[in-house]
């Protein structure tokens, strides 16, 4: 069954992920564009973020009986972790509500109609009544312990390729906190984002390679943008990325920022599983499953008290504790491959550091790779205390005595887990494209009604309002710019632009140029911005009314650049002052001043001369007359003058 | 007759409808259900002309309106359907919920302390529903250590659970049956009692209990929880096991409230009975010392006492136990342009006492002289209190408030308001006469006046200015 091997990542084919199952979903996270927050009425900070902050606050987590009167999975270990919270806190930004201090206030209806907006873009059913939940976090990502979260949206498409991707469900929630470190027992967060609306969409899992999910990623990405009502910039959007294989377990890897990281990661992910199954089937032919798995674990302070190695030596000299846990007929398994250059020892490494809080590494060593840290003769001892045979592995750890016991416990543990398949938790986004373990998949009990607010109706009435408002979705737009004829590198910027539906306004209603159009729309304001103007003071008033000088002949296309230029400067647009359309005498007059200037130079290349006498009479009416126009006059003069 | 008939016939149907299998559903919602045969708890496909949703059938808020569904989908959020929309429902199986706190036995050490629990209906410890969002209460030992283990690190617990009611509709049959219990536990020799409290009128039972139970020999600790036990943020599990140490291992013979100390989790305050207020309407760290000091922190490891002048632990049993209560006692909280009626009403319902916060150092307005005066002649009882809390009344200063005293008004010191109604309320429920009366109100008992309020007994911090921001910023409080 499991007899493929992976590929390098650009050798993989579509036919190798599908004879190893590779199935992939996405949960993004569109941040809304709103004033204020979900549930109170702080205001939503700016991008990009500042990690500026004016006080600070501690508090614990602590897990709640869920359903059964068992502690849920994660629960369970973030407890076991003990880890102090610090929250930075930004008087602008946050109030009481955040902090879990004050009740909710009533959901943001403006966040509402926005969500409700991107739900109908992407063909989803709007239900009928909004019921707000409590999803538990204990990793203090939220002071509340939950996030407050509510599904608006079901069963929903969007077109890809030939085919039609699910949209499962869409929830309105709040964003979370920034993590800032967490080092030892000690996690600190930023709560400026705290509370801010975002929009979670969650795909049925139709992907079938990586590319499929970044490529589907940036559909969604793209509808969300095409309504105008959501925020951009670092942070804004995220996604959850879910991959599984034949036989796996479908594992999640949060917050990927950036869509072109997908690939690489869910490769990697997608190795990770197989490799994981492949381990299973060699521990089984060892002979080691669920049943007869057995380690030990042992005291060797006292056997390594003299290492030279430094960081065992420094933590007995913290008067920390080194314990060995010992894995019969292991031998070699430490250094299974599982993902590009990382090998099986590392998903131990990284439960002792997240669960037994042992954060600064190395904080493993183990037999398989053990040359460069303890001395041979070190070595020697250990085995001979511990009673390892060369069919054995053994893993060293060290830390102090209260994390020492979690920290064996869970390499145990996770040893063992190895002999039943993949476990189920959430991986990180490691910049090398490899995934990290970041925590246990929480149970399905962690949801829960939100007692604190009623359900709110979602009445027919809101729906077709903001059905008769809403634009069309890009895909269509996209299309319509393709038969106009622009430019292939404006379609995408035009089809999110805040100005798409005004360019279908003027471009229709009254008969502007589309390409000309798309140029003003899109492509100055992305040059002033390079000029370091502050282009959010443009607006679509702004616009409409220079659209509206032009098609009546008051200004001409040169004068849109003047116009907005001087109200980015001065922030008012004074149209008088710009100067008026020429009629021919003075372009005639214009030409002959540059004809005596020209003729007062030397000219080395007497060829250029056409093209100096252009720019000069455009220079000397700047914006009162267009360009084609001098160019088609100086041509005409210039061929019958000479 | 025939009307009759037909009443308890409808009230039957109704009272069949409201039952377990349709909780909550009325009129349109309830009509679709039965029509489908779909119960409370079904796993159900509903076809609506709006596509089709699977789920489990939850029960409906009863306050909510009668047309929507509520549906738990698999992903374990809830939606409301609307019901006119549905077209067809598929019932599949159904699984009822069964609530049940997973009990642990408590375990004895016979070393450790002997603890009391009182219940009076407040949630301290408890368990969640995670489908409708219900606390169920932990209560009984074991239930208790099934959710807070480390109770046990500090005492034998035995629970009693008194009242059910929730903290607003406590009242005299309330406080009289707690001071009471408090009597027989410590006949019996408990070491420490811990009374469950919800947080509204903590402090008013508080007072009570600090002048019914007099010279108690151990601690009597009050304690709740701003934040329910659902939260994994909540306040409920540390202020308990803060509450139980104090009670256990605590040198402070008092009535004490233990609640959340500042805004971060570091540690507890204990609060005198009778000095205690709660001072935000949803903080945690909501309950404040007025006009003093607290008298200790409390955190997992250790008491911290912030003053001396605390009653200490005896070994004996001593205690008086005191329950008189006139309950004909009322607080005007007095506002300008208040009308003499005011004043006039209580006189002619037969109110025995009046405590009025007034104004300042201890004012109301003319116009309600002549009804104070009125309702002195008719022998009522009358104290003044500030509603500023902080400070003392003084009402030499003004000759208004000369004035009122020459009235029959009583200056109360720095009582509190609330504090000042439950000594009145006791003091009366002792005797008729005024000036026993008022000898009893004047003299301190627990705590109730101070001789002196001290330099930091009024610490209420500004923010925004520079040197309040700049502790905000380098203490993480």
């Amino acid at each position: 069954m499991y007899d493929f091997v992976f590929k390098s990542f650009k050798d993989m084919t579509p036919a190798d992920y599908e004879r190893v199952g590779f199935k992939g979903g996405l949960e993004v996270h569109q941040q809304l564009d709103t004033k204020k927050k979900l549930f109170c009425h702080c205001p939503v900070p700016k991008m990009p973020y500042k990690d500026e902050y004016h006080s600070e606050i501690l508090r614990h987590m602590r897990p709640t009986l869920s359903e059964l009167g068992e502690y849920d999975g994660t629960a369970l270990m973030e407890f076991k972790t003990r880890k102090e919270i610090i929250y930075r806190i930004n008087r602008d930004n946050i109030c009481t509500y955040e902090m879990d201090d004050t009740p909710p206030f009533e959901i943001n209806e403006e966040a509402l109609d926005s969500a409700l907006e991107i739900g109908l873009a992407m063909n989803a059913k709007v239900v009928d009544e909004l019921h707000i939940a409590r999803k538990q976090y204990l990793d203090g990502s939220i002071p509340n312990g939950f996030q407050r979260t509510a599904i608006f949206c079901i069963n929903g498409w969007i077109p890809y390729k030939d085919r039609k991707i699910d949209i499962v469900q869409m929830s309105i929630e709040e964003d979370s906190c920034r993590e800032v470190s967490d080092i030892g027992h000690t996690r600190t967060y930023l709560a400026d984002r705290l509370g801010t609306p975002l929009v979670e969409t969650v795909t049925a899992p139709q992907m079938r390679t990586p590319f499929e999910i970044a490529e589907v990623n940036n559909i969604i990405r793209k509808v969300c943008r095409s309504t105008g009502k959501v925020r951009v910039g670092i942070g804004a959007a995220r996604q959850d990325v879910n991959v599984s294989v034949y036989g796996g377990t479908r594992i999640e890897i949060k917050g990927v920022h950036k869509i072109n990281n997908i690939p690489i990661l869910t490769y990697n992910e997608a190795m990770r599983q197989w490799n994981l199954l492949r381990l299973r089937e060699e521990l089984h032919r060892r002979g080691i499953t669920a049943e007869t798995f057995y380690a030990e674990h042992y005291n060797i302070t006292k056997i390594l008290k003299r290492t030279s190695f430094y960081p065992i030596s420094r933590a007995i000299q913290e008067g920390w504790e080194v314990r060995c846990v010992k894995l019969p007929h292991w031998k070699g398994l430490l250094e299974w491959k599982t993902q590009t250059y990382t090998i099986f020892a590392k998903e131990i490494s990284d439960r002792v550091r997240v669960i037994a809080c042992l954060t600064t590494l190395p904080n493993i060593i183990h037999s398989d790779s053990i040359y460069n840290t303890i001395s041979r003769e070190e070595i020697d001892k250990v085995k001979k205390h511990i009673g390892a045979t060369n069919d054995d592995s053994f893993i060293i750890v060290w830390g102090d005595r209260n994390d020492i016991d979690t920290a064996t416990n869970e390499i145990m543990i996770r040893a063992r887990e190895a002999t039943i398949g993949i476990p189920s938790e959430t991986r990180q986004a490691l910049r090398d494209g490899t995934t990290g373990f970041e925590r246990i998949l929480p149970g399905p009990d962690r949801m829960y009604p939100d007692t604190d607010l009623p359900p709110k109706k979602i009445t027919d009435e809101r729906i077709e309002r903001i059905r008769l408002n809403m634009s069309k979705v890009f895909w269509k737009n996209e299309e319509w710019y393709r038969q106009l004829g622009i430019p292939e590198d404006r379609i995408e910027p035009l089809a999110v632009s805040p100005y798409r539906q005004l360019f279908e306004f003027v471009v229709k209603e009254w008969a502007v140029d589309p390409i000309f159009a798309s140029e003003i729309l899109v492509n100055l304001p992305k040059k002033f911005k390079k000029q370091g103007f502050d282009t959010d003071k443009l607006n679509m008033g702004i616009f409409e009314q220079l659209f509206n000088e032009y098609r009546n002949g008051k200004i001409l296309r040169d004068g849109f650049k003047i116009a907005l230029q001087e109200y980015l400067k001065n922030g008012e647009l004074k149209l008088e002052r710009l100067p008026k359309p020429a009629d021919q005498d003075a372009v005639r007059e214009m030409f002959q001043k540059a004809t005596r200037k020209l003729e007062s130079i030397k000219l080395h290349n007497p060829e250029k001369g056409k093209e100096l006498l252009i720019a000069f009479v455009m220079y000397g009416l700047r914006g009162s007359v267009e360009g084609r126009f001098v160019r088609e006059f100086v041509q005409n003069y210039w061929g019958n003058g000479n | 007759m025939f009307v009759n008939l037909s009443k308890i016939i409808g009230g039957m149907v109704t009272k069949m409808d409201s039952n377990e299998n349709y909780k909550g559903y009325r009129g349109e919602a309830l009509s679709v259900l039965k029509n489908f045969g779909a119960l409370v708890w079904s796993d159900v496909t509903l076809v609506t002309n709006a596509g089709e949703f699977t789920g489990i059938i939850l029960p409906r808020n009863e306050t909510a309106d009668e047309h929507h569904i509520v549906l738990k989908l698999r992903s374990g959020y809830n939606i409301g359907i609307a019901a006119k929309k549905v077209v067809d429902v598929k019932v599949g199986g159904r699984k009822i919920a069964q609530y049940k706190i997973p009990e642990k036995e408590f375990p004895i050490d016979p070393k450790k302390p002997r603890v009391k629990l009182f219940g009076t209906g407040g949630t301290i410890a408890s368990r969640l529903d995670y489908r409708t969002g219900a606390v169920i209460p932990a209560f009984s030992p074991g239930e208790l250590y099934g959710s807070v283990p480390e109770l046990a690190n500090y005492c034998n617990l035995e629970t009693e659970k008194l009242y059910g009611v929730f903290s607003e509709n406590m009242g005299p049959e309330q406080w009289i049956g707690t001071a009471t219990a408090i009597g027989r536990e410590i006949e019996k020799g408990v070491q420490g009692i811990v009374i469950g409290h919800g947080t509204d009128t903590m402090h008013h039972t508080a007072a009570i209990l600090s002048f019914m139970v007099q010279n108690p020999p151990i601690p009597i600790v009050m304690v709740g929880s701003q934040r329910s036990s659902d939260r994994p943020s909540s306040d409920a599990a540390s202020n308990l096991i803060h509450s139980v140490k104090t009670a256990a291992e605590g040198d402070i013979a008092e009535v004490m409230v233990c609640m959340f100390g500042p805004t971060s989790d570091v540690y507890g305050l204990l609060h005198r009975g009778t000095r205690v207020r709660k001072m935000h309407s949803s903080y945690r760290s909501t309950f404040r010392t007025i006009g003093d000091i607290p008298l200790a922190t409390v955190d997992k490891e250790k008491i911290v006492p912030l003053r001396q002048d605390y009653k200490r632990r005896r070994p004996d049993k001593n205690v008086i136990i005191n329950t008189a209560f006139e309950e004909k006692v009322a607080i005007v909280y007095y506002y300008p342009n208040m009308k003499p009626d005011i004043i006039d009403s209580l006189v002619d319902n037969g109110y025995k006492g009046i405590v009025i916060a007034g104004t300042g150092l201890g004012h109301v307005n003319k116009p309600l002289y002549p009804s104070l005066k009125r309702a002195y002649e008719k022998g009522i009882a009358i104290y003044m209190t500030v509603q500023t809390l902080w400070g003392y009344v003084q009402m030499y200063v003004y000759d208004t408030g000369r004035d009122m005293m020459a009235l029959g008004v009583v200056p109360a010191a720095n009582m509190l308001p609330e504090v000042a109604y439950m000594k009145l309320c006791w003091a009366l429920g002792q005797t008729k006469d005024l000036e026993k009366v008022k000898e009893i109100m004047l003299t301190p008992i627990a705590g109730e006046i101070t001789e002196r309020e001290p330099s930091n007994g009024y610490l209420v911090f500004q923010g925004g200015i520079p040197e309040v921001e700049e502790f905000l910023a380098q203490i993480k409080r």
